[in-house]
């Protein structure tokens, strides 16, 4: 370093001064020496040393250097991990408990209250595509995943607490082992099947002004009328939306999960944690609500995933504006098959 | 019955890592597993410490709590320990573990890290027939051959305690009064959910 001025020269000869005094330089700033305080043994090393409960107050976890060549390894305490504690343990059961019981509660009530929904016209038999086969195989794909990875996954929670004292420690361990690489597993088609749904459904499901009446009337359910409805109604919109939305969530979180520490530090991971196992409790619960209306609690719907058909009737009643749009076609199809013969499928 | 504990002295650590080599060798841990590992704090800067930390066996420990397939017991010393062959390695306990002990012989990508190994106090595991399979799976059993874990044994400051709670705490308290200073028994109240008070 050259130094051209006096003034330079002056600062570098303080500074030279500072630093040649032991004191001053390991502890940025003289002892005092304070006669009353003074350990037996001599100085006290730790004077200038953070306390434990100082570091944790200031840091929330304690990181410092070690010599393994693995950084989680430089994490020296996270009290977080009893928070994960009370989550896992003392809230997740509850939380998903709750919501599943509910649900199932509330379905059966609603059950007992209105029965199975039928239509109020007789069939016509005149039945309208309304899931082509790519459609349907990916709802099933779908739920067939979801179905595993919602029973591997409450496993992770209840299964200790249920099926363990049935089957033993070996048996659970095992059953575990298998469930946990089914949920890896499943987890691939989910959320391919996630992404296809939500390409192929998306534009049936943008809200339209016919959400709100049907929403106010909740669709027609408790009084029996039936508020007009495009090719998916305001019900089944919220269905989608919670797959799409909560389905996302899960997938982000779950690769997280998949991928322990790739991007995330441990509190990242116990936050994805509990990202994904609130998203699962929810998801769970408004599924069994949409296997419930769409098997158990209204006649016909079923066909419409099952066979991809339904009838005009049902059509009508549940869907009437896409009803409406497809009559030109059924008439169409009714019109080729009496000339033909033949359904032009 | 005792309450079986470990206690970092950090003010008389000075990171030989000793006890980190001495709990390698003792149990044959595998590459890149640590039981035990000194950590330093504020490295190279004035109020810096170091200290040595491994599972704590907690009370009330978290990762038997949070084990999806209660693969963790307490013995009657208040040693965590688990049995491999019902861990699924799930990762949980290593979320959930303020003190980073669990540790995994895999990366761990698509869930697949293997059985979990920890700090057993060395005490061994559940394993009751086979002294050869119990070293195997959780290194030497010394507890049972009346010695203490060999970390603390070989502490060359005798920085690191370990022993019945109550004892190691006096000793602590006496070596805090006779000089003076102490910063504490670092990761107690977060295990044990209590301190020494010196």
């Amino acid at each position: 370093m050259l130094l051209r001025s006096g003034a330079g020269l002056l600062a570098a000869l303080v500074l030279f001064g500072w630093l040649n005094c032991p004191a001053g330089a390991q502890h940025g700033q003289d002892p005092v020496p304070s006669a009353s305080s003074a350990p037996p043994s001599g100085a006290n090393p730790t004077a200038q040393a953070v306390t434990e409960e100082q570091l944790l107050q200031e840091m929330q976890k304690l990181e410092g250097r070690v010599s393994i060549p693995d950084y989680k390894a430089a994490l020296l305490e996270q009290p977080q991990g009893r928070g994960y504690q009370f989550f896992h343990e003392g809230l997740l059961p509850w939380l998903m408990g709750v919501l599943i019981v509910a649900m199932v509660a509330g379905l059966a009530l609603f059950f007992l209250l209105r029965g199975r929904i039928v239509t109020d016209a007789p069939q016509t038999g005149i039945k309208i595509r309304r899931f082509n086969v790519l459609e349907r195989a990916t709802h099933w794909m779908t739920a067939t995943c979801f179905i595993v990875l919602a029973l591997t996954g409450l496993n992770y929670v209840f299964g200790k607490r249920l099926l363990f004292p049935l089957i033993g420690p070996d048996a659970f361990a095992a059953f575990a082992q298998w469930s946990k690489l089914a949920h890896t597993a499943t987890a691939w088609p989910f959320m391919l099947g996630l992404l296809l749904m939500a390409a192929l459904w998306v534009r049936g499901n943008l809200p339209d002004r016919h959400d709100w009446r049907w929403l106010r009337e909740l669709g027609g359910f408790t009084s029996g009328t039936h508020p007009p409805a495009g090719r998916f109604n305001a019900g089944q919109k919220l269905i989608f939306w919670s797959v799409v939305i909560f389905g996302l969530v899960l997938s982000a979180t779950g690769i997280i999960m998949m991928f322990p520490f790739w991007t995330l530090d441990i509190n990242g991971m116990q936050l994805a944690q509990y990202g994904h196992a609130s998203a699962a409790s929810v998801l769970i619960a408004i599924i069994i609500a949409h296997i419930y209306i769409g098997t158990l609690g209204m006649a016909g719907a079923y066909d419409a995933m099952g066979k991809g058909e339904v009838d005009l009737t049902w059509a009508r009643e549940h869907h009437s504006l896409w009803a409406e749009e497809q009559q030109p076609r059924v008439r169409a199809r009714d019109d080729g098959a009496g000339t033909a013969g033949a359904p032009a499928e | 019955m005792a309450r079986l504990k470990f206690l970092c002295d950090a003010d008389r650590c000075i990171e030989c890592n000793a006890c980190v080599t001495a709990c390698k060798n003792e149990h044959d841990v595998p590459w890149g597993i640590n039981r035990r590992r000194v950590v330093t704090l504020n490295d190279g800067k004035p109020g810096e410490r170091s200290v040595s930390m491994a599972c704590m066996h907690c009370t009330e420990a978290p990762c038997a709590a949070v084990c999806p397939v209660d693969c963790f017991y307490t013995t009657a010393d208040g040693v965590v320990l688990h049995s491999k062959d019902l861990c699924i390695g799930c990762g949980y306990c290593f979320y959930a573990c303020p003190f980073g002990a669990p540790q995994y012989p895999r990366a761990g990508n698509f869930g697949s890290r293997g059985k979990m190994d920890k700090c057993t106090y060395c005490a061994g595991g559940p394993e009751q027939d086979s002294a050869e399979l119990e070293y195997a799976k959780y290194g030497r059993n010394r507890l049972e051959e009346g010695k203490l874990p060999l970390c603390a044994e070989m502490c060359s400051t005798k920085s690191l305690l370990a022993g019945d709670g109550e004892i190691i705490a006096r000793i602590y308290k006496e070596r805090v009064v006779k000089r003076g200073y102490g910063s504490g028994a670092w990761g107690w109240k977060t295990a044990y959910r209590e301190t020494i008070s010196t």
